[in-house]
């Protein structure tokens, strides 16, 4: 089942929505799920800009998307119908607050005539509540109660009614506006009442004729489970890499949607030695993380869009330092601006190539929302054994939406040996290398190590200035095959393929949980098809071009204009096959399984 | 440490390589004269600098160092003092370097009071890219980027830095050992960020930029020494001083006037500092050197790092499993 709340901005359908997560969670089911909002704080009440929405699928069996139609749509005012209506699955329930529909509202939504009345829902399943005044009703009652906090609980009552229709338990939600409203009686007591208002009109009212059981899911590894978004996931990766490692962690950012989250996450964490800096611009924010690293931290910064572009210098440099630098880029929406509250994929080329010179640097994707826990982590082993900076490349839509997470063994994670430099009998040499091509970390504070390192040419070994072709040709090649050679620990590309498939469907990033479920579907139908992922897009896995020329097609979805395809065709001359999308939605799978049906 | 230590241990292999006569030799010399001084051996100290010229200085140091990019060496040096309390961090910089290019990190660095002892050298002028104007050059000033003559107003960088709230803030010139040497001891000395201009002579794009200040027979008429706790009086034999006028602004005059302006660096309210940073139109005129100000606050960035240091040693063993199962948590079987 997939249910979207819509509403306007200040309607509190993010909360109605995270609200509906937790219950589902607590009921079993497996989830996935999508907010989206305006870029605009308070866009004008009842407009189009101003349309705020959440959506959730859940089901018995494991979810690998969001979803893309819903078959519920709760429109809490004219706007969210117009605007969400047609996202709607034919056949769909449209649960709407009908007090909202006055001719003002109509008006500011383009409505000519009521859609609630002039029959153009008639393929949909309407149900029409008076919520406000429901609300209203239910809390008129109480003591001390304002017409101000009435009037905000009417996303409760909302909630109320599809937590009925979905036989979700009602204790997670009660505490938890115990919980958030400790203090404050008056909008608990409002909350509370438009809650369980709302339920009760679900059961008692005629208007609903069907409650729906989803049973809890069974097909989900057995663990201990949570739920967590893109942002969650990818702070306590961090967390987890700082601590397994040793190293404190210094998060320096500057605001920015959507990474802003991840700092605020971290801010949350100084009792775990975390530390983060609210920097006075995106420059100093890298600059920050990578002076940090050289005092022996793992440094990270993150940001998004433009920010992104501004922090390139930096990566140049800690790619000449070889230190240690992680990058987390949550990309949106470009260029420029662009939309910022809308998703995309189209940072990979930038995240390859935008730096002047040479400069190469491991790229790790995240796949999926728990996902970026793991991708994180891999993005500061990297980073620190390798002595380089890394970009983690997450976005928009896996940083807002959040599915069950299976909580990891801490004790299990993948070791992170920072092997700081220690004095010793030789000259030290700040460009010596290991076996795996990476050099000293010799942090300020050893005796005997002193030393010096900038942006200038390095002589091969020593580290001192060089200006010698020779020189500078060797060491190019120093970095580049440091960074290549990340390969050789790599795993190999898994495929999942059908016998006789023809068909290999390639994806990176956020795609994976479209692709899975759209493979699932032609499958279903009785096609033969292969479905693999990339987690690194720098260096590739090794088995990559002999992956790609088993199959006679190559198929690779993205949110953006092709630009793995491109890398693909470029590196391993195979005629690789785009499907391209720029909407600022994540890819959805009944359009890949278009896609596919149309291939296969 | 057994021995003690000499401006040799500060003294890296690097063969200095700026232009014959260049101020920065100076410089150079008396810092590595002053380090043993200071208590702080080598391997804790580190010299962070930008690019130009004054960005060679953190090779000739046999310290920790790291020569960064273009204008962030101050957000460079906060990051290494957001992870780490125990070291003395130095910034080398100029004035293209850190009111151009690096502003916006300069000011914040200020601002947040981020223990780190900034040292600009101002030259006036572009010197590594030959030559062009920078943001303190004169007002008229031929340059092969201002063949007609620079149209713009130059930056003020001790008025910058004070309006920037910075808790200690300097001026000194390249020619006079002395008088460098103690500013920068006052400098480290300091608990915050320390701001010095340094007026540094480029002998090749903007010769005898400060000779008013430096000549033999001009300096003495020309610099105002700044000695805290005395009468602001300069000239060879004290003949001329600084009073405020009945407006309250400063003026120049006698020095043998009982009303003359007693030097006050830890005052709380900055004014007087500010007046004095705009004293001279130019250093081609009579200019204060000296501690402008010096005055004790909360120390930004690096006062947090012990605390969360600690945290960090006093993690219980299953702290980092007990985050990861945070929030609200089911089993599955």
């Amino acid at each position: 089942m997939i249910v979207r709340f819509a509403g306007d901005s200040g309607d509190g359908m993010q909360l109605a929505g995270s609200r509906f997560t937790e219950a589902t969670a607590e009921h079993g089911n497996d989830f996935a799920t999508l907010p989206s909002f305006p870029a605009e704080i308070r866009a004008p009440a009842g407009t189009l800009a101003g349309v705020s929405a959440f959506q959730i699928h859940f089901a018995a069996q494991d979810i690998l998307t969001p979803g893309d139609e819903p078959d519920v749509l709760v429109a809490m005012n004219p706007a969210a119908l117009r605007s969400e209506l047609p996202a709607l699955a034919r056949g769909g329930t449209v649960i709407a607050n009908e007090d909202a529909f006055s001719k003002r509202n109509l008006q500011k939504a383009g409505y000519d005539a009521n859609p609630l009345e002039d029959g153009s829902l008639d393929g949909f399943h309407l149900i029409r509540i008076p919520m406000t005044t429901l609300t209203a009703s239910a809390v008129e009652a109480l003591e001390g109660v304002s017409t101000r906090d009435a009037g905000r609980a009417k996303n409760l009552f909302a909630l109320g009614v599809v937590s009925w229709l979905y036989d979700r338990p009602t204790e997670p939600t009660e505490d938890w506006l115990r919980r958030k409203f400790v203090n404050k009686p008056g909008p608990l007591e409002a909350n509370l009442a438009a809650f369980r208002a709302g339920w009760n009109f679900g059961e008692t009212s005629e208007l609903i004729d069907v409650q729906y059981k989803v049973d809890p899911a069974t097909d989900v590894p057995p663990g201990t489970y949570r739920n967590v978004n893109g942002t969650t996931a990818t702070a306590l990766g961090l967390v987890a890499a700082s601590v397994r490692s040793g190293l404190p962690l210094v998060l320096a950012s500057y605001p920015i949607t959507p990474a802003s989250e991840l700092l605020h996450e971290l801010a949350r964490h100084q009792d775990m030695g975390v530390r983060t800096i609210q920097a006075e611009d995106e420059i100093a924010a890298a600059g920050m993380a990578l002076g940090a690293a050289f005092g022996g931290a793992l440094g990270v910064t993150a940001t998004s869009g433009p920010g992104m572009d501004l922090k390139t210098e930096t990566i140049g440099l800690a790619a000449m330092l070889e230190l240690p630098l992680v990058v987390v880029d949550v990309q949106r929406a470009g260029p420029s601006t662009g939309m910022p509250t809308k998703t995309e994929q189209s940072d990979l080329l930038m995240a390859l190539h935008g730096r002047h010179g040479e400069s190469p640097v491991p790229i790790v994707a995240a796949a999926t929302p728990g996902q970026c826990f793991e991708a994180a982590y891999e993005a500061a082993r990297i980073a620190v054994h390798y002595r380089t900076p890394v970009i983690l490349l997450s976005d928009l839509f896996l940083a807002n939406s959040s599915e069950p997470w299976r909580v990891p063994d801490a004790d299990a994670l993948p070791e992170i040996d920072p092997a700081f430099a220690a004095p010793g009998d030789e000259p030290f040499e700040p460009y010596a290398r290991d076996d795996k091509g990476a050099r000293p970390w010799a942090v300020p504070g050893t005796p005997g190590l002193m030393h010096r390192i900038g942006g200038l040419e390095k002589q091969d070994g020593s580290g001192d200035i060089s200006y010698d072709g020779k020189n500078h040709a060797r060491m190019t090649e120093i970095r580049a095959s440091k960074v290549a050679g990340i390969a050789a620990e790599l795993p190999q590309l898994q495929v999942d393929a059908d016998d006789g498939a023809d068909l290999l469907v390639l994806g990176w990033g956020s795609s994976l949980g479209a692709i899975r479920a759209a493979a699932r579907r032609v499958r279903a139908s009785g096609h033969a098809v292969a479905v693999a992922h990339l987690h690194h897009l720098n260096p590739l896995p090794t088995n990559l071009g002999e992956v790609l020329r088993r199959y006679d097609r190559v198929l690779v979805p993205e949110m953006n204009t092709g630009q793995l395809a491109q890398i693909l065709r470029a590196k391993y001359l195979v005629d690789v096959e785009s499907y391209c999308k720029l909407e600022g939605k994540p890819l959805f799978a009944g359009e890949l399984e278009r896609e596919l049906e149309a291939r296969l | 440490m057994s021995e003690a230590l000499t401006a040799k241990d500060f003294t890296s292999d690097q063969e200095t390589r700026w232009c014959p006569g260049c101020g920065d030799y100076a410089v150079l010399a008396a810092v590595q004269k002053l380090m043993p001084d200071l208590g702080v051996p080598p391997h804790r100290t580190v010299f962070v600098s930008g690019i130009g010229c004054s960005g060679r200085f953190s090779y000739y140091m046999d310290t920790y160092g790291m020569h960064g990019i273009h204008g962030r060496a101050p957000a460079l040096a906060t990051g290494l003092a957001a992870a780490r309390d125990d070291l003395s961090i130095w910034v080398v910089t100029g004035d293209g370097d850190a009111l151009s290019i690096g502003g916006n990190h300069l000011i914040h660095a200020l601002r947040r009071n981020v223990p780190l002892k900034i040292l600009m050298f101002n030259n006036q002028v572009y010197g590594l890219t030959k030559g062009q104007a920078s943001p303190t050059s004169g007002r008229g000033m031929v340059t092969k980027s201002t063949p007609f003559g620079l149209q713009d107003s130059p930056f003020n960088p001790l008025a910058l830095a004070l309006g920037a709230g910075a808790t200690f803030a300097a001026r000194t010139i390249d020619r006079d050992r002395h008088h460098m040497t103690d500013v920068l001891r006052a400098a480290a000395e300091h608990r915050g960020a320390a701001f010095v201009e340094i007026y540094q002579n480029c002998p090749v794009f903007n010769d005898g930029a400060f000779a008013a200040l430096t000549d033999k027979g001009k300096a003495v008429f020309n610099r105002i020494p700044l000695v805290h706790g005395e009468p602001i009086r300069f000239g060879p034999d004290g003949e001329h001083g600084v009073a405020r006028d009945e407006a309250g602004d400063l003026e120049i005059v006698a020095g043998g006037r009982g009303d003359l302006v007693i030097h006050d660096a830890h005052r709380d309210d900055p004014t007087l500092a500010f007046a004095l940073a705009g004293l001279a139109a130019s250093p081609g005129e009579p200019t204060p050197i000296g501690v402008f100000r010096a005055v004790d606050r909360p120390v930004g960035i690096a006062e947090a790092t012990p605390k969360l240091a600690q945290a960090r040693a006093n993690l219980a063993p299953g702290a980092l499993a007990e985050l990861l199962h945070g929030g609200d948590t089911w089993t599955v079987a």
